[in-house]
Formats: structure tokens, sequence, C-alpha cells
């Protein structure tokens, strides 16, 4: 598949966001983060400002963006629908709960009803978002047991590395905050390595046998319908060579969890302002990871189109 | 459903709904939009398959054009280019007015000029070569439908230096099909697709009868007939064969011999048919050295002798009642002589001829070999079909029932393009005339105006070329014998491309290929204007394209170009319209009239003759004009005899006052149908002012259905030649003897043995011994005869995709979306072994030069050839095409390292690269040898060529098409 | 309404036969022809005259190598929208622009919906819907829609573009669903598959896949040739046929 900058942006940021703002709705409504005006402010303005980049860069993707509202109505069947639904139902607790924590400064009641419903909310869109691409039967590496539980574990890494940031940065780190962090990035390495010997261990029963309903032996395509790339090769014939594929690999692993885990590491020994400094680049490191990761995903996955194509 | 069914495609699996009625959705959609405002039923012209096609109108622009499933070709089908027809119309490399070169030849630079300076440039020049030396003019048409037109005013302004593009495209099969049965394959002649069992396809590539051959394949397909291909590539056809042989190219012949011999040995031959329709038992004169040999032994009338076996005496080959003897040997008149059929016995059932001894040559294997001879004989005999149809033969003799063996043969341009191929296809259709399958049914059939005598009437014209005088026939015809060629007594051509000399005697369609080169050399004599009409030969259309090039725009030490003056009609902007001097703005297909004509290759089939027209659908929206009309136009300017009136005015307003009221021989013109002053007369009659009116009611076409009887043997149906007759397709009722055996060709070579008052010059004679041999035989092809086959192991072909085939594509925004890079084919094997993937950049190598393009492994191909798809390559700023065009960057075209010429003999005489009998160019005799290129030089085609310069008001081509928006915004507009 | 329709009353769709298609294109350029003008106008071209031309159609022609024990053969193999019965193109639609109709079964787009998200095109195993990047909406085969119904064509007119074009009549359309149907009946007689069958998209369109060939069709089945046995060989064979 065509990994799209607009698609890969959409759901690392979107991924991270939604970690965040339910991490805060969590945390916040339960009082275990107190309410602060400017930590507050900055946490669900870093929540929303993700969410809403991520939502923005995602109708780049869109042919005909002005008629994106039309995208909540097929929520019966469409998890894109679905998605849709959730992300912007999602915005009502969490407007009320960012209302009552940062501005009104309270926490508790309603507040943490609304808290509550935003962590909710939030995790729903995560599982929208990882349908989407778990739904595609063409694709065999989407179409896991390993798609979902990704996309949730990686919103949550990325959301609480981003929340131990925020903490850090108001020298309210902890502990238990970093360990989750640690737990988390651990996680999610173990799983994109468990993901990746599965994709790359995956028999796929729809061979070109089956595309073209010629049975035995071999088949080899012989010329396309075109000499030239058309939107079916641009889109979903994006071919990555196994070396730059394994380089990439290596660079996700690197980014994504061996320098936050090691940053992090280091965090836990130091205090303010070093430690938030440290904290704030694992972020950052980690986000880029997650780019790196989710540009893999879409490069790595192969569609059953280019069966036609040989490819 | 009203009425029956009509078209192709009307099996109960392709009906519409039983009921039509669009069910109630409720989403809105206009399930009944308004489709057209009119449709005009005219002729394709994407090709020269000749198809009906319905051409829907909607606001003045051409919606959409499908097939006429009234008409005998296409039966309602369209093939891939009919289909892209509007956008060949709507092309943004059309033409659009006059051209006077301005720059240097080959530039590209010119300036408009309107028509009238147009006319009376071409006319000033053209006169004075009329007034002075005719012969210097030289007028060659590429994919013309018109030659009937052409031809004849060629021969008014008199000049013999005519032809079409047949000599480079099919003059093979025409004249080996011609001077052997009287009829040839291509659209000359068809299989029986409704009752043949066993098919038997030879030769690479499309074929101009394409739809018929596709509908007939479906037919062959639906009712479970065997197909068998025999040709190096498996592709198109080839695919859907049951039996794919993958032949090595040029080895045909050899093939088809030992067929043939295993056939004689086991007595699988029809010698009923044999006797009946053929030459067989014609006595031969045996007696080496005399000026008679070889000739057939006559009576005092001049008709060949055979021997009566029971009265055991010497009869008239023609008499009915004779029983002939087909083996032996006897002496008449003390002439010792021996039947055609010995002669054949003797021949192939040498063990040269063998499966064993051909196998290996040909890349099959004996079992194949032996298992396909033992299928033809099993089909054609133990499967033999009857009609219950009684007919009469020529005789007069009552046949109850129409007998048929049902195996038939068709054979393409792979037979064609090789320095054997007059052989090959004479071959092949002595083996159909041994199984006894032609004109049968389930075999191979004529389409009328064939069968016509083998070889056919006219010869040709050009022997004396006077100022200010016609010649006394048409320039391209037939010749039987030394007598008839056009030589002077040196034995020196007469006519520029050496058509109907010692190089190429039986050259019935001229030799366009070699008329570059011939008139840039002044060999056989310079000169000064050479006019071509819709042919691409500064291109795809002649061989050893460089120096085609430069010979174009080479000049002497004065500065003049040694071609003096070069006159181009076309439609596009081609290759080769920066070559010329004066430029005639062509129209399109779909603006314009012609005809379809029974002079020419009309749209018969076998079960009737039929011819057809084109005629305007839309109105030219630039100044441009249709080729012919302009051309009748000039003719009456010159003040050509045939194009002027007694007081000197024009004869003809236009081609369609030309095609209404023009007579060949009085009462035939260029269309049979609806002819006589009420239209009631079928191919003789006056010219009827409203003719072209009632082909247009009739949907472009006039048709006319045998009767049954007339059906089949026509070479011998007393019926049908009396139909014939009163056609004007044959002068005479008489059968049509298939000649196994050439006595016109035996004629040559008793010249080549210093007999008779016609010789060919020294060095020629063994030429002429050799290849004008009466039987056919084969011979290695002459590129692969002479070039070290270790430094040049491969064969390279190139066929024409099929959707483009004899069309102009790659300025045809669809099509070109198809194939706009043509990739080098190479088998797995071969590739391994030169240790190429998939993909790899190579230099492609001949005796000639190199090209370099990319590969493609294969499976079904011959292991020692490779093979691309021609005539993709282009040249930067042609066709309308952008700089960074696949076509010109990545496309290659094969004609750079074909050679035009052979290696020179012992003489240091060239002859062109073509047929020694015929001149057809041998296109597929080329070998080559691929080297993967440097990394370096990897991604792009070499040679390339200057790009073009654009004409004046060229607009740049569109970014973007959105052809059928505007259809789409006038129905909602007005929903 | 993305949600597949309970029932659909016909399953209209084509059948398309491998044994005996050439490969000649005239289906892909009719297609194109016929809808660059119908119901999903215009099918745009992109660069048509340049290096990256890249044009929407509904019906592609590949060409492939089929290699088994029994030797290889190239097949040519049309590739279109199958009007799948469960075609997740039409429930993964966000907008309801992808449809498919309950009337026949045929799958749509209703362009005023579609948002060009592509999701539809990434849900289609087969590559049916291709992206107009000129007007931003995802087009598809239409199953001639425009054709089928249109009281302005004549009757016999009404079939699909590529089903009236091709010139091998390896084309068939109807109603599948009706077991009694000519094109069912074809299916049945001939084997004919669904493409992917694994993935459950249940198809339409069915495959008729080239019959099997061993070099030597059943109909021939042709005795080895014997040299004749006569006195004087095969003259000898000529002299005493023609004395009978």
């Amino acid at each position: 598949m065509h990994p799209a900058f607009s698609v890969v942006f959409f759901t690392t940021a979107t991924g991270a966001g939604y970690g965040l703002l339910a991490l805060l709705g969590v945390l916040g409504g339960f009082q275990i983060i107190p309410p602060d005006f400017w930590l507050g402010f900055i946490g669900m303005g870093l929540a929303f400002g993700l969410i809403m980049a991520g939502l923005l860069s995602s109708t780049g993707h869109l042919g005909r963006p002005e008629r994106a509202w039309r995208a909540f109505s097929q929520w019966r069947s469409s998890w894109l629908s679905r998605e849709g639904v959730a992300s912007v139902t999602t915005f009502i607790p969490a407007g009320l709960f960012g209302i009552g924590w940062v501005f009104f400064g309270r926490s508790g009641g309603w507040v943490t009803v609304a808290g509550l419903l935003t962590a909710c909310g939030a995790v729903i869109t995560v599982c929208t978002t990882g349908m989407i691409y778990a739904s595609l039967k063409p694709i065999a590496q989407w179409h896991s047991r390993f798609t979902l539980p990704g996309y949730l574990i990686f919103s949550a890494m990325t959301g609480s590395v981003l929340l131990n940031a925020l903490l850090q940065g108001f020298a309210l780190g902890s502990k238990v905050q970093l360990a989750a962090c640690l737990l988390l990035t651990l996680f999610g390495w173990g799983w994109k390595v468990a993901t990746w010997r599965y994709n790359d261990r995956l028999e796929i029963a729809t061979t070109a046998n089956t595309a073209t309903g010629l049975a035995g032996g071999t088949v080899r395509s012989l010329e396309w319908p075109h000499t030239e790339e058309n939107y079916l090769l641009k889109e979903m014939g994006f071919r990555i060579a196994r070396k730059h594929s394994a380089r990439l690999r290596q660079i996700t692993q690197l980014l994504a969890f061996v320098l936050p885990l090691g940053l992090l590491a280091i965090v836990s020994a130091l205090s303010w302002p070093l430690a938030a400094l440290l904290s704030i680049l694992a972020a950052a490191i980690q986000f880029a990871g997650m780019l790196v990761e989710r540009w893999l995903f879409f490069a790595e996955a192969k569609h059953t189109v280019t069966l036609y194509y040989g490819r | 459903m009203q009425g029956p069914p009509r078209g192709a495609n009307s099996a109960p699996s392709q009906r519409p709904l039983a009921d039509t009625r669009a069910p109630d959705e409720g989403d809105g959609v206009d399930t009944s939009p308004d489709v057209s405002d009119s449709v005009a039923k005219t002729t394709c012209y994407m090709c020269a398959c000749r198809c009906g096609i319905d051409v829907h109108i909607k606001d003045g622009k051409v919606r959409y054009i499908n097939g006429n499933k009234d008409h005998p070709v296409n039966r309602g089908v369209i093939c891939g280019k009919g289909s892209s027809g509007i956008m060949q119309h709507y092309s943004p490399a059309r033409l659009k007015k006059p051209l006077l070169r301005t720059g240097p030849r080959g530039s590209g630079e010119f300036r408009e000029i309107e028509w009238e300076e147009a006319f009376s440039i071409a006319t000033e020049r053209l006169s004075a070569i009329r007034r002075t030396a005719p012969r210097k003019l030289a007028f060659f048409t590429g994919r013309d439908q018109s030659q009937s037109l052409t031809g004849w005013w060629a021969s008014q302004f008199g000049t013999p230096n005519f032809a079409a593009h047949g000599g480079f495209c099919s003059v093979n099969m025409a004249a080996g099909g011609l001077y052997t049965i009287g009829g040839s394959f291509w659209e000359f002649g068809e299989p029986d697709w409704d009752n043949t069992r066993y098919f038997m396809l030879f030769g690479v590539a499309e074929d101009h009868d394409s739809n018929p051959i596709k509908i007939g394949l479906g037919k062959l397909k639906a009712r479970g007939a065997k197909v068998v291909s025999i040709n190096p590539c498996r592709t198109g056809y080839n695919a859907i064969a049951d039996d794919w042989i993958g032949i090595r190219p040029g080895t045909d012949g050899l093939f088809v011999f030992a067929l043939i011999h295993e056939l004689l040995k086991a007595g699988r031959v029809d010698l009923d048919y044999l006797l009946r329709y053929t030459n067989a038992h014609v006595l031969v004169v045996q007696e080496p050295g005399a000026a008679d040999d070889g000739l057939f032994v006559r009576n005092a009338d001049g008709n060949p002798l055979s021997w009566d076996r029971v009265a055991k005496r010497p009869v008239s080959a023609t008499d009915a009642d004779a029983k002939p003897a087909l083996t032996g040997s006897f002496t008449i008149g003390g002439r010792h002589c021996v039947p055609v059929f010995q002669l054949i016995a003797d021949r192939y059932l040498d063990e040269s001829y063998a499966p064993d001894a051909v196998a290996e040559r040909c890349g099959i294997a004996v079992d194949t070999i032996r298992r396909i001879a033992a299928e033809l004989a099993h089909v054609a005999f133990e499967q033999t079909i009857e009609l219950p149809i009684a007919w009469t033969d020529w005789a007069g003799r009552r046949h109850e029932t129409i007998k048929g063996r049902p195996v038939s043969m068709h054979a393409m341009r792979g037979i064609s393009a090789h320095s054997n191929g007059f052989h090959t296809c004479r071959a092949i259709h002595l083996l159909q005339v041994l199984l006894g399958t032609v004109d049968v049914p389930g075999g191979f059939r004529f389409k009328p105006p064939y069968p016509r005598s083998a070889p056919p009437g006219p010869k040709p014209a050009g022997k004396t070329v006077k100022p200010m005088t016609p010649l006394d026939g048409m320039p391209l015809g037939f010749v039987c014998g030394p007598d008839d060629l056009l030589v002077d007594e040196a034995g020196t051509p007469l006519r520029i491309d050496k058509a109907y000399s010692w190089d190429a005697p039986l050259a019935a369609h001229g030799l366009m290929h070699t008329v570059i080169r011939n008139a840039w050399a002044g060999d056989p004599y310079p000169i000064d204007t050479l006019m071509m009409y819709m042919s691409n030969m500064a291109w795809n259309s002649s061989m050893n394209t460089v120096e085609t090039i430069a010979m174009l725009t080479d000049s002497d030490e004065a500065g003049n170009y040694k071609i003096p003056f070069i006159i181009y009609s076309d439609a596009y902007y081609s290759e080769t319209v920066p070559f010329a001097d004066l430029v005639l703005p062509d129209t399109t297909y779909l603006e314009r009239h012609d005809c379809i004509s029974l002079l020419d290759r009309p749209i018969s089939h076998a079960d009737g003759p039929g011819d057809a027209i084109r005629h305007p659908v839309v109105e030219p929206d630039r100044d441009v004009r249709p080729f012919q009309s302009a051309l009748i136009e000039l003719g009456a300017r010159l003040g050509l005899p045939g194009f002027i009136n007694d007081d000197g005015s024009a004869k003809y307003a236009d081609y369609a006052d030309y095609i209404v009221n023009h007579e060949r021989t009085p009462g035939i013109g260029p269309l049979a149908g609806w002819r006589g002053k009420d239209g009631t007369s079928t191919g003789r009659g006056e010219a009827n002012p409203d003719q072209l009116q009632r082909y247009i009611d009739n949907g472009g076409f006039w048709h006319h259905d045998f009767a049954e009887d007339q059906r089949y043997y026509k070479m011998a149906n007393r019926s049908y030649l009396d139909f014939a007759v009163q056609m004007g397709f044959i002068p005479k009722a008489e059968p049509i003897v298939f000649q196994l055996y050439s006595e016109p060709m035996q004629r040559f070579r008793l010249a080549a043995r210093g007999h008779g008052p016609v010789l060919p010059p020294k060095g020629d004679r063994e030429r002429i011994e050799t290849y004008m041999d009466p039987l056919p035989f084969w011979h290695m092809p002459f590129e692969e005869a002479v070039v070290d086959l270790g430094k040049y192991p491969l064969h390279a072909l190139t066929q024409r995709p099929m959707h483009m085939y004899h069309s102009w594509g790659s300025q045809n925004a669809w099509l070109r979306q198809i194939t706009s890079q043509n990739r080098l084919f190479v088998h797995h094997r071969t590739a391994a072994g030169l240790g190429l993937v998939d993909d790899d950049w190579v230099w492609i190598e001949s005796i000639n030069g190199r090209v370099k393009g990319q590969i493609k492994l294969i499976d079904g191909v011959n292991e020692s050839t490779v093979w691309t798809w021609n005539a993709i390559g282009k040249r930067r700023g042609s066709w309308g095409l952008k700089d960074n065009a696949a076509e010109s960057n990545r496309g290659f075209l094969l004609n750079h390292i074909i050679g035009d010429q052979t290696s020179a003999d012992a003489q240091g005489k060239r002859y062109s690269n073509s047929d020694p009998v015929t001149g057809q160019a041998a296109w597929f005799d080329l070998r080559v040898r691929i080297v993967k290129c440097a990394a370096e030089e990897a991604g792009f085609t070499e040679p390339q060529f200057e790009r073009f310069q654009q004409p004046p008001h060229f607009e740049p081509s569109p970014d973007r098409l959105t052809f059928g928006a505007e259809f789409r915004r006038a129905r909602e507009a007005t929903e | 309404m993305t949600c597949l329709p309970s029932q659909s009353g016909k399953k209209l769709g084509l059948v398309i036969d491998l044994d005996t298609c050439v490969g000649c294109q005239a289906c892909v350029t009719a297609c194109k022809e016929w809808n660059t003008g119908g119901h999903m106008a215009p099918l745009t071209d992109i660069d048509p005259y340049g290096g990256h031309v890249d044009g929407v159609w509904f019906n592609r022609v590949h060409s492939y190598e089929h290699t088994t024990e029994m030797g290889g053969r190239t097949v040519n193999f049309p590739r279109s929208c199958l009007h799948c019965e469960t075609p997740a193109c039409v429930t993964v639609c966000p907008t309801g622009a992808s449809y498919k109709r309950a009337s026949d079964g045929i799958v749509l787009i209703d362009e005023d919906k579609c948002i060009g998200c592509k999701l539809c095109s990434w849900a289609c195993p087969y590559g049916a819907r291709e992206f107009d990047s000129d007007v931003g909406v995802m087009k598809k085969c239409t199953l001639c829609v425009d054709r089928i119904y249109n009281d302005n064509l004549a009757e016999e007119d009404r079939v699909p573009a590529c089903v009236a074009a091709c010139p091998t009549s390896a084309r068939h359309f109807g109603d599948l669903g009706d077991p009694q149907s000519a094109v069912s009946q074809l299916v049945a007689e001939r084997g004919g598959v669904d493409l992917m069958p694994e993935l459950g998209y249940r198809p339409t369109n069915k495959y008729l896949p080239p019959r099997a060939h061993t070099n030597r069709a059943a109909s021939v089945a042709a005795p080895a040739l014997e040299p004749v046995r006569a006195e004087g060989g095969f003259l000898g064979w000529v002299d005493r046929m023609l004395s009978n």
C-alpha cells in the first residue's frame, strides 16, 4: 500500500492524541493528576492538537474534502464512518472535561464522568481506526489479530510517553508513570516484533492462481493492461525492497522503542529540568519512530490487486 | 425482442434481459439517457479490416462508435481500435492546413499555405515532369484503400512508378496464392468457420481480416473444433490454440513439406480432387538443356495435355471424360514427359523432407510433425462432410451433394515477411490442395471476386513510357514469363522500385520499400518528385531507418536534395511529414467519402460479394481535404485524360462524384450495388446518381448472397462462374485450374539457362535458376544464410499489438495507454544463458546496427527467437506526443537494425532485402544478439533522433482529457 | 446506504470465457468509449499524450503465462467489477456513495456523495475501482446500467458495451441469480469459477477456465500414419487408386 503521508501522520498523531486524551480523562477525572490550569491547558491542548492535526491531515487524502461531513452517515456498516462519529462524539465529553478540569479547576462529579467518557470515547475511536485496517480482507498484513491491539497499544504507549513528558515538564513526574511508560514501550516493542514475525511468515491463501481462477501450477504476469503506472499501482502497488524494509525496521525499533526506553530509564535517575528535557526528547523521538512504523505498516502491506500485476 | 437476433454476439447468453424495463430502484440513476441525435452508418478505417460502424452523433460530436450488426465483415462486433476511433478523430497530431517546407528537410519547419498555392506548386512541378519524362514521378501510397483510383491516376499520368504498400506487407501471400490457386489468404479468402473441424493458423501477427478471424475463432471454440497454431510466439490468437507449435522463424515451409511427405507416403491425398481441379495430371517436358524443358506439353491449340491411362494416348488436360495418369513417364512427339504429380511425388517423398530431416531445423519434435500429419489425414479423410445441396460443375456434371474435407488453413504475416515467403505460401496452398480442402465445405474458401485464373489477368503496364501519354494499362499486374518483365534490353529495370525486373519478377504489389534508396542512388535512374500517401516511410514503414532518413535529406555537390521534391499527404504529423516539401493534409475517415471496391479489396465474404462506402459523418473543423479528392483535382489541373472532359473542364467534382460516375470498363465502376439509372442493376450498369444515397440507406454497404449451389467449388462451379462473368470478375466461364506446378516460373528458369529473347544479366542467372523453381521448395532466409550464426544466434521478430494493428495508435490517447513502451520478449532459458533478468536493458545488435531496449522474460516463444511490439517507439516531436512520452524515451523501433539490402553477392551486387521472387520485404529474416548494456546506459532507448519542430499553429497537446464530460453536462442541464 | 440489501431481486453480471479471449482489448476500449460519455462521465485521462499517462478505465485486460505439468499456455484475462454479493467496497464506504442495488445487484457509486477517501478501492480485492483525481471521486463499472435498461437504445443493444463488442464472443451477460438463465447454464456447463473465493466476497461475475489441453484435442484421436504397403510404394498406390 502506498504510504501516503497524510494517512501515516493521521493515524500516528490521532493515536498519540487519543492516548493522551484518555489518560488525562482518567487520571484527571480521578484527581490522580490534580487540576492545574497550565498543565491542563497544555496537556489538553496537545491532545486536541494532535487529534485535530491528524484529522485535518486525513482530509488531505480525500478527493472531495468539502463533503467530509457525509462520512458520519454510514456508521452501521463502515468503520471509517464509525471512526468519524466516534472521534467527533468524543469531543463532547472531552470538551466538558476540559472546561471543568482546566478552566474550572475541578475534578470529581460530572468532571470525573466526563473524563471517563472521554477516555472511553478515545479508546473507541482508536479501536475504530484500527478496525478500518483490520477489516480489510484484501490486505493480509492488516487483516490479522495483531492490527487492532497494535493500534491500542501504540496509542497507549505514545499517549503515556507524552503524558510523562508533560508531567516531567511540570516537575510532576512519577516513578509509576515512568514505569508505565517503560512497560508500555517494552510491550509495544514486543508487539511490533511479533507482528513483523507473523507477517513475515504469513501464508496467504490468496494467490495469483485464485486471483485468476487458473488452478494449479504457476501463474506469471506477462503483460499489464497498461504500460505506465495507473491508480491501482500508485495507490496499492507500492513495493519496498527487502533490504530497505529491514533497515527501516531497525530505525523503527531504535526510534520508537530503544531510544525512548533508554532515555526514560535515565530520566528515572534525574530530576527537573533534565528529567523534563529528556522526557520531551523521548516523546519526540518515539513519535518520529512511530511515523516510520506507520510508514512501514503501509509500505509492507500487500494488496491482493498486486497479484494481478505480478508484484 | 423483435425479429431474430442479429449479429455475431447473439447467443442466448449475450442477449438483453428478458425484461429490459428499469427496476424501481429509487436511486435516481438515469437508466435511459438520451444517447445520440443521429446514427451514421459508415466504414471503419482504423485498420484494413473494413468493418461496418454505427457512428453515434450527439450535439455535433461523436458520442460513440459501435459495430454494425448487419455488416458482413464484423456483424456487430468492433475491435479495440474501432472503439478508439474517437481519439484518432480528435487527435492533437492532426494537420490543419497545407504546409510548405521552410527549413531544412527533416526539421519540421513549415509555413502554412492555401490549397490554391499547394495545387499550383504541385501542378507546375508535375506538369513539367509529364511533359518531359513521366517516369520521374514516383507515386507510392501506403495504407491506401483507393488503389483502383490511385493506380489509375498514375496510369493516366503516364508513370509506371506506382504501388501501394503491399510490397512490404502482403505480396508473398498475394502472389503465392494467386499464382497457385487464383486466390489468396488474408482478406481474400477465409476458412469455412461454420464447418471446419481442424484449423491451422500459420505465422505471427494480426491480420487484415482481424474481426472475421476473431469471430471465426469464437465459432470454432463454441463448436469444439481443433485449433493448431504454428507460430514462434504464443500470443493473441495463438493463446487460445489447442496446440501451439512454437516453430523457428522462417522454417514453416520445411514443416509443411514434412507434412506433405508424411501424407504422400501414407497415401493420404485426394487424388480425385487433384485430377478435377489442379494441373497435377498435366504433362511436363523433361528434356534437360532444351528450350522447352519443364514446360507443359501442349497440343496445336496450345492446351496442355495429359496422358489418358485407359486410352493410352495424350488427351487435352481439360477433357472432362479422360482418365488422366498422375504418375509415370511418357514420350509424346519424341519429347520425354511426366505428369506434374510425378514431379511432386519425386520431390516431396525425398528423405530430405522427412520429419527426421527437418525437425531440428524447425525446432519441432519429429513426433509432433507425424502427429499433425496424422490428424490432418484423419480429419480430412475420416470426418468428411457432405452438404445435401446439388450443384453442377463447369463441365456440366451434376453432383448431388457438396463434399467437404473439414481441414482449413490461414497464414499471416509471419509467412509473408521472409525471403522464402513466396515458396512457403505456395507450400501451404499445395498442402491444402493435396488434402482437397480448397473451396470445399470445411476448408479454405474464396471470397469473390476470387478465384481468378492463376495468375489473374492483366500484365503490368509500363514497357513504353511517353510524355503526355497514359500507360496502356494499370501499373500493377501479373507476369507470365520474361517477356512480361519491365526491363530494358540490358536487363535494367524500368521501374524505380525494380518491380517486375530480374530482381523481383513476380512483384505483383511493387516494392515501395526500395523507392527511397533507389531514388536517392539514381538507380536505375533519378527521379524528380516522390509523391506518397499515408505511409510512414521515414520511420516504422522502412527498413534501415537511420540510413533512410539520411537518404531523404542527402544532397548533391550543388546542395540540391538527391530526391529533389517530395509531396506527402497524411492526416497526422507523423515522422514522415517533416521530410516533405509539400504537405497535403488529409481528413480523417469520419470526414470523407471512400469506396471499398470490388476493383480493390472489397468486403465480400465467401457466401457472396459486397462493397461499401465511407461518407462524411462529421464536418472537418479545419482546412483539410480528402486526399482522393485532392488527387482528382490535381489530375484535372494537369489535364490527365481520364480526369477532364473534352472541353478541358474537370470531369469529377470530387471523389464522391468519381465513385458514382467513373466507369473502368463500360458498366463497371467502383461500386457494384444499385447500378443503372434506376438502381436496379447489380455489378454492371450505368451510373446511378443516387447510388451513394442507396448505400447510405442500406447501412453503408452492398452485399449479395449467393444461391446455395454457388457457395463452394467456385473454381469449377458453373453457376458461380457464370455469375462471376456477369459481375466482371473473370472474362470467361472457364474452370480455374490450381497451378501446383507453375509454368510461368519455369519460363524464367529457362531464360536463366539462355533460352528465349529476354534473358537475365549473367550475374542474376543463378539466382533466377534457383528461386524461380516451378514447384515450391525451402531455402534458408537470406540473412540467416550469410551471417555468423554463432555471433547472431537469435531470430528477431515484431508484431503489431492487436489494439494497434494497422492503426497509428501512439497518438491515440486511449490505445497508447495500453502500450506506450515496448519490451523485447526473451525466453526464460535464453535469458538465463545470457545472464539476463526481467527488466534488464539490452543492446539488440544485428549486422546492420544496434538499438537499445528493455527486456521481458517469457515462456511462450520459440527459444531461439526474441520479439517485440512493433512501431511503439516514436521520434520526439511527432504524433503530438510530449517529449517525455515513453514512446520516444523507452520504446524502441527494431526497424533501425533491419537492413534494407542483402549482403553483397560474389559480383558485389546487393539486392533489396526481399523475397527473390516477389520482392516482398524480408522483415523477419533478421538475426540478432542481445547484450546487457552498461549500468549508465540503462533506462533510455537509443538511437535517439533530433526532435522535430512543430508545424505552425500546432497547439501543445492537452494535459488532461475529459472526453464525454460535455455529454453528461448537456444531459444534466436538460433534466 | 452502504448496508447491503438483504437480498437482491436479480444478480446481474458477466461471464468471461478465458478459453476464447485473445486479448484484443476490444472490450476495454468499447467500455471506455461508452462510459466516458455515460453514467460516470468522464473517464478522465491525465497526461494523455505524455510520459505519465494515467486514465480511468472500468475494464482492463491482463495476460499471464499459466504453467502446469500439462504444459504452458498464455491466458488473456479481462478484469472488471464482479458485482459481488457481499462487496466490502460497499460496506466500508463512510458516506453511502457506494451501494449495491437491491433490484439487480449492480454495485454503483453515487458520485455526489463520494468524498474520495479511496477506502472502497482498498476494500476491493480485484482492483475494480479507479479514482478520478480530476474530480476527486471514485469510479467503477456500472454494468452499463445506462445501456441495459435504456429506452433510447434499440432493444437488441441493451447489453453491456463490452459484451456487444467482443469479437470472439468471450463475454456473456445475464441474471446469474436465476439458475435457468442462459448465463447460469453456461457457467454450470463449463465449470465457471469465482475469483478469490476464499475472501468471501461472493462475486457475481464468473470466469470460464481455459479448457484442458494436452496438445491433443479430444476431437482428433488420429491413428498414426502408416506408409502405403503396396507394390511400387506410393506411386503404385496412386495407380491402383486411379484404376479402381
